[in-house]
């Protein structure tokens, strides 16, 4: 166990530089800067502006500048929000979608692990069809499709619910979860039902119906500890993808998440905010992917080495 | 089967019982506030180094200036000046201050202007309109640093309550300009408690530290979420304001903006999606408002490239354009067709130029440029990611086509990327957009002069620069009109940039808000707004 985290981190430094070299590369060969704007800035004021930006060192300076300051913690600041630095934009940005991508997990496992299980006990009959095909078609329609539609019918025709924001009215984060959720339930029912029925017919399963004991125990004790493995390693690609990946509810929901920012940060040419926050998803990415790794490893030993 | 019914209805009772389903905007008449959609997010809110129109709108509410624009007809109303007296030539103001205060009781002082002056000015803060202040003696030196004794600008305090200006020449439009929020006051120690007078990135614009003189105090910035404001107990005029808060959402994406009209969530738009607005029109005629804006779509024409230097193409160019059938068929929204680069203005300004739509005198001039159809002359025409400005260019592609045999190359870029190749000219045909930040034909016609960093075209006549400076040594406006008139006739002659349509305002208003009048320039104060 030990040595997988030690060689997972051995791989996580060398993956993080070659991103932020990457990106940082790529931001500043992109056509246009953070200072040009529609109503033309003097040459005086942009020599100001770039100067207290840092960005009339030459690029490798620059480069290295950045370095640093990414070892001390510091990233920087906004280049489109004057006074805030990235870290506070991250900061105010991280929390919601995070809340968002616990929200639509915890929705996706009570909806897929339901509609799974009931499937794998009860194969081949409306039980098992419907939720099956209701879960194919939630993974094929993708989030700016049901987003505007659940927008539509609970927000505006039964004005149920408010139709953007995100804690400002209270209701409003039921539609982004659901919308958000949907996709990764669909996922989980469909791991789910395969992950149990491959279990439900083992050996070890028949001598516990054997032994007299019962439907339910039979189900929750024994044969949902292997059922779930393929989920639980579902899980933390899953939670890293809805939270790099949330950014288009994030805009559909006007909700003020890390995506959002990321994005207007690409508009923006917002150099910082732009290095700040994919240094920032690639942490995500490879911090999860070694949790749901661990977790698989600690309930099914032949994965341990 | 039992527990997955009881979970769907579960699911449905948490859906239904979230809380009071009662949308904002019908409890507003009770509660008071006005629910704003607001565009983008503000990138600060600081009057001296923000240039947008979002920020714009959320300091009318904050800081007051000293003339206020009159909510319907946009003439300047007493703000923090009560009253002010101009001296025959025109080159002098003498502001008397009234009694009014800051949010944290401090007095507003004469020096408060002048401290706030020398702050826009400085050239180390890097703000990014200080020709708004040009026509202020010396101020323009000053700003590029060729003088670097403030006492030597313009701007003087007599005493406590008496402000006086001096121009370097008449402005007939000076005392409209002072609305702008570039020119407001700031409270000193407030932002010298936070930074020096430079400091870019200056916290005292943040909730809690913000003073302001306004009819609202910043009370919440949640950013890309909301910005609210509250009524200000101290603000000089409190009786008039009726509202008690107003609540800015910053909403970058018109199909969301329209859901949360249509579900109460806001009392006004920032705009209307393209294709709802024949729709609303039918649906809606009570909540929709169009209205004339004061700017102009147009398309610049890069003069370093070969042929368009040459006057004939540009005119060809121009004469081949319906106008008529962009406005009605294409945009949509009521704009007018230009026939001039200043629009109209009902204050008395009307361009003696008249744009025609006749291809087959274009057809003549491409010949007098020693070209024909069948040579089918190429042209790049450049435009930002923006479905209407799309729309227009295939227009105009397929019209320059039909008249010309001209072949237009259509690309589309990204924001920036469109910015960066306008500003190094590295562009032949493209597309632009101008709002006058005062109603005054000098914010349009002053951006053409020869060194101006808006031209972009290349453009430069000396003639049409000296008549600029005529203009602005005129001490009557009939005489300055008679000035620009001439201007604007060398400009539409020229042609370096094509002027297509007058811009207009489109956006829904709830029929609860009352005193929100349509004006040129969409300028609101709010203390002159309620909800019923």
């Amino acid at each position: 166990m030990f040595s997988l985290i030690l060689r997972r981190i051995g791989i996580a430094i060398p993956v993080l530089l070659t991103v932020i070299t990457l990106t940082f590369l790529m931001v500043h060969s992109a056509p246009g800067g953070p200072f040009d704007e529609e109503r033309a800035v003097s040459p005086e004021v942009l020599i100001k502006l770039n100067e207290k930006y840092n960005l009339d060192q030459p690029l490798s300076v620059q480069y290295f500048d950045y370095l640093s300051g990414i070892l001390v913690g510091d990233f920087g600041p906004s280049f489109r929000y004057p006074g805030r630095s990235v870290t506070e934009l991250i900061s105010i940005g991280l929390p919601v979608t995070f809340e968002l991508a616990l929200y639509s997990i915890l929705f996706a496992l009570a909806v897929g692990l339901l509609a799974g299980i009931l499937g794998a006990l009860k194969p081949n009959t409306p039980l098992d069809y419907i939720p099956m095909s209701t879960a194919m078609i939630g993974i094929c329609i993708p989030s700016i499709i049901l987003g505007p539609s659940l927008i539509l019918i609970f927000g505006i025709w039964l004005e149920w619910v408010p139709v953007s924001g995100w804690g400002y009215m209270p209701g409003d984060k039921l539609l982004p979860t659901l919308t958000l959720g949907t996709a990764y339930a669909a996922y989980c029912a469909r791991l789910t039902r395969g992950g149990m029925l491959e279990i439900l017919n083992q050996d070890f399963i028949r001598t516990a119906r054997a032994k007299g004991l019962s439907e339910t125990r039979v189900v929750i004790v024994h044969a949902l500890r292997g059922g779930l493995t393929p989920v639980i390693a579902f899980l933390g690609p899953a939670m890293a993808g809805l939270l790099a990946g949330s950014f288009v509810v994030e805009t559909i929901f006007g909700i003020p998440g890390l995506g959002r920012f990321y994005v207007e940060a690409a508009f923006n040419r917002d150099y910082t905010m732009i290095l700040g926050s994919s240094i920032f998803f690639s942490f995500l990415i490879i911090f999860f992917n070694l949790i749901s790794d661990l977790v698989a490893a600690a309930l099914n030993p032949r994965l341990r080495d | 089967m039992k527990l997955k019914i009881f979970g769907i209805l579960v699911l449905l009772s948490l859906i239904s019982s979230c809380g009071d389903n009662t949308p904002p905007v019908d409890l507003s008449p009770q509660t008071k506030i006005l629910y704003l959609g607001n565009g983008t997010e503000p990138k600060d809110l600081d009057p001296h180094t923000v240039t947008g129109v979002p920020e714009s709108k959320i300091l009318m509410a904050l800081i007051e200036g000293l003339v206020i624009r009159h909510p319907e007809g946009l003439d300047p109303l007493p703000g923090m000046a009560q009253s002010w007296d101009i001296s025959y030539d025109g080159k002098e103001y003498i502001f008397n201050l009234r009694e009014a205060s800051w949010s944290n009781g401090d007095p507003v002082t004469a020096d408060d202007f002048v401290y706030a002056w020398n702050r826009m000015l400085m050239p180390s803060l890097g703000s990014q309109y200080p020709d708004m202040l040009y026509d202020v003696l010396n101020a323009e030196d000053f700003n590029k640093g060729k003088i670097t004794d403030f006492s030597l600008v313009g701007v003087k305090a007599l005493d406590a309550k008496t402000l006086q200006v001096k121009l370097k020449n008449p402005a007939p439009y000076f005392v409209e300009l002072l609305a702008h929020y570039t020119t407001r006051p700031v409270h000193r120690p407030t932002i010298e408690k936070f930074g020096e007078i430079d400091t870019l990135g200056n916290q005292w614009t943040r909730p809690g530290n913000f003073i302001g003189n306004g009819p609202f105090t910043l009370e919440e910035w949640k950013l890309n979420q909301v910005i609210i404001v509250k009524k200000n107990p101290n603000y000089w005029d409190a009786e008039r304001v009726q509202l008690n808060e107003i609540h800015f959402l910053p909403i970058d994406n018109v199909s969301r903006e329209d859901f949360m009209f249509r579900a109460g969530q806001i009392h006004i738009t920032s705009s209307i999606p393209t294709e709802k607005i024949e729709v609303y029109k039918e649906q809606y005629p009570d909540n929709i408002s169009i209205s004339p804006y004061y700017g102009t779509y147009y398309y610049r024409i890069n003069l370093n490239k070969e042929p368009l230097n040459n006057k004939l193409i540009r005119k060809a160019l121009s004469l081949s354009i319906d106008r008529e059938l962009i406005t009605e068929k294409v945009a949509k929204g009521g704009q007018i067709p230009a026939f001039s680069f200043t629009p109209p203005d009902p204050d008395g300004y009307f361009p003696p130029t008249r744009l025609e739509y006749n291809p087959s005198k274009a057809k003549e001039l491409l010949k007098q440029a020693g070209y024909s159809e069948s040579d089918s002359l190429t042209f790049e025409l450049l435009y930002n990611t923006s479905e209407g400005h799309q729309k227009i260019a295939e227009a105009m592609q397929q019209m320059w086509k039909e008249a010309l045999g001209v072949n237009i190359v259509l690309t589309n870029t990204d924001w920036k990327v469109y910015l960066s190749r306008e500003n190094t000219g590295d562009f032949e045909i493209s597309r632009a957009g101008w709002i006058g930040d005062y109603q005054d034909p000098k914010t349009f016609l002053d951006m053409m002069v020869s060194d101006r960093g808006n031209n972009k075209t290349g453009w430069s006549n000396k003639t049409y620069d000296g008549l600029l400076e005529k203009a602005a040594q005129s001490t009557t406006q009939k005489e300055r009109y008679q000035h620009l008139y001439e201007a604007e006739k060398i400009l539409i002659d020229e042609l370096p940039i094509i002027p297509i349509y007058t811009y207009t305002r489109i956006y829904m208003k709830h029929e609860s808000v009352k005193g929100w009048e349509p004006n040129l320039l969409d300028s609101h104060a709010y203390q002159y707004i309620t909800i019923e």
